[in-house]
């Protein structure tokens, strides 16, 4: 079943993606490939079977709540696209009306 | 053929050589950052290369070795040139993932296997291509540029860790560290002719490997033989508190590993083919040959039987996007990274992750963002959860009756650049033998076990029980000492 391009875009603003007119295209056809093979799984039944969101035995990993190293200021900023004052500088968040 | 250079031992050979004082590590180390020099025009294996670091390490290592050898200490793999894929974080060297969006990033830290790889005293080269956050089965989502396989320079490496794989199949490291999401150690390995495994998940730790799906990523080395992946498993092993998902220490027992030719006793499940993918003639003749060589070691052929492993790559392809959708929000833009130019915060997140990601990238991000919509979660999501259930369940059933499970690493040998690019979905189907071990946890190691018509080498791929990694070895090392696909190396005929 086709996606549409409405839910294209819609699933790009989900995934914060900027998408090209072409790239909608794109995705359009191919996404809806991978979504009609992966109804395949569909044809399983599946009522009482218990998910799988980890093949661990473990359960909530606990430790001693104690200071570790961390990273210094400088170390932190190193990466930064933009800083200021020792802080990372961002667009306004809120904008006075 | 006849080893020309130090650049093309095995870690195990240079260690001995080591020891004995005839090879030095810098001029081992030399050798190789030679061939990379000769061969990397043509290859493309490496991101980032530190030549002066690594003699300086090599300096230190031959050093060092000559301070031990009055004590009797040692180190596993002291003065050892190795490689590392490069979505592996390490402290002041470029990690890229293969990705615009982490172009300039430099890690303030070492990922735990890189750490235990310097306690061991390793020498470290370099960083290697990799698909884009790891997602690919061929290294052309590199935002950068795509590996060239050194056994046919026309041919993908394998992927996500085709740098990794290509570098060692060349001799521009003696091994590598890759990671194993879906396949992108063991796929690629069997590509280039080498030895890759993929741990138990939980076997290695995760701290500082860049998550693409964190239910599913392990690291993994690739090497030249049994012996070398196992030495590298050993050290690159155990329990990390910094990684809440990593297992307690479990016994790794070497010694037992790699020793004896005698396979009687042990229950081998086959399975050669699968529902809907053709497998290339020359692969399923080399695996089958290879099955016959486990017979005549003593091993007892046993008919196992996966059924759901039809619906794997479905499974595969719901929840590794949906858990990369989750682990890549944090490429937003404002702490490292590129920033797209922009007037509000919204903008400033689409933009950036729309230009700093690639095509694949964006498709998975997007699968993955369909898969968890409000919903349609249940349907898609949950039900890939409940399948995955049955596919471990498969694999206990099998396990009751068999030892290991032997069958194809890929359904093909290596394919042409550019060849599958059109259709992610043909990409992906590549994947159909690797995927449900990643899906179980399950440790999996490929190794060569014969050439197709052209020259390129077809990986046998072992499935053992978690945490058997042991067994996986002995089974590995006794099927490599009876044959010598594992001693070819390719021709590098460069152009310069």
């Amino acid at each position: 079943m086709l996606l549409t391009r409405e839910e294209v875009t819609q699933i790009a603003a989900l995934a914060r993606l900027a998408l090209t007119d072409t790239e909608i295209t794109l995705f359009q056809k191919q996404l809806t490939a991978i979504l009609d093979y992966t109804a395949l799984l569909q044809k399983l039944e599946t009522g009482a079977v218990p998910p799988t969101a980890t093949v661990l035995p473990l359960h909530t990993v606990l430790r001693e709540d104690v200071p570790g190293a961390c990273l210094r200021q400088d170390e932190t900023l190193f990466n930064a696209p933009q800083t200021q004052a020792g802080y990372f500088l961002v667009p306004p968040i809120m904008v006075k009306e | 053929m006849t080893v020309t250079s130090p650049a093309d031992l095995t870690i195990h050979e240079a260690v001995m050589l080591l020891d004995e004082g005839t090879l030095s590590s810098v001029a081992l180390t030399e050798a190789v950052l030679e061939r990379i020099l000769t061969s990397d025009n043509d290859v493309r294996a490496y991101l980032t290369l530190m030549p002066e670091a690594a003699l300086e390490q090599a300096a230190q290592a031959d050093t060092l070795r000559n301070a031990l050898r009055t004590s009797g200490a040692s180190l596993p793999l002291l003065g050892i040139p190795l490689a590392l894929k490069d979505n592996l974080s390490t402290r002041g060297v470029p990690t890229s993932c293969g990705s615009r969006i982490l172009e300039d990033y430099v890690p303030p830290f070492d990922a735990t296997v890189v750490q235990r790889l310097k306690r061991a005293g390793a020498v470290l080269l370099g960083k290697t291509n990799l698909d884009e956050f790891a997602m690919g089965s061929s290294t052309e989502n590199s935002a950068f540029f795509p590996t060239h396989n050194p056994w046919h320079m026309d041919c993908v490496p394998g992927g996500s860790s085709g740098g990794s794989a290509a570098a060692v199949a060349a001799g521009e490291a003696l091994a590598a560290l890759g990671s194993d999401t879906g396949g992108s150690v063991r796929q690629p390995a069997a590509f280039c002719g080498l030895v890759g495994l993929r741990p138990t998940y939980g076997r290695c730790s995760r701290y500082g490997l860049v998550a693409f799906a964190s239910s599913l990523d392990q690291v993994g080395p690739i090497a030249r033989d049994v012996n070398d992946a196992a030495l590298l498993l050993s050290v690159i092993a155990g329990h990390d508190a910094q990684d809440s998902t990593s297992l307690p220490d479990a016994p790794l027992d070497m010694a037992t590993a790699l020793c004896g030719h005698d396979l009687r006793g042990l229950r081998v499940g086959v399975l050669v083919d699968h529902e809907g993918v053709g497998v290339q003639p020359a692969v399923k003749r080399a695996v089958l040959a290879a099955v016959d060589t486990l017979a005549d070691l003593g091993a007892e052929m046993v008919d196992v039987q996966l059924p759901h492993s039809e619906f794997a790559l479905a499974v595969y392809y719901l929840i590794a996007p949906a858990e990369a959708s989750a682990n890549l929000a944090r490429f937003d833009g404002l702490r490292y990274g590129y920033r797209a130019a922009a007037d509000t915060l919204e903008e400033l997140y689409n933009r950036t992750r729309g230009e700093g990601f690639g095509a694949e990238v964006k498709r998975r991000l997007m699968l993955g963002t369909y898969a968890l919509r409000a919903g349609y979660y249940e349907a898609t999501y949950i039900k890939a959860q409940q399948a995955r259930t049955l596919i471990r369940q498969d694999f206990e059933a099998a396990f009751a009756h068999v030892d290991v499970i032997v069958g194809p690493t890929s359904p093909v040998t290596a394919f042409r650049l550019g060849e599958r690019l059109a259709d992610p979905l043909q990409m992906y189907l590549a994947d159909i033998f690797t995927l449900p071990q990643a899906l179980a946890g399950l440790p999996a190691l490929s190794l060569p076990c014969g050439f197709d018509e052209e020259g390129l080498p077809v990986g046998l791929q072992l499935t053992a029980p978690a945490l058997e990694e042991t067994r996986l070895l002995h089974v590995a090392h006794a099927y490599e000492q009876a044959t010598a696909w594992h001693t070819r190396r390719p021709n590098l005929t460069c152009s310069n």
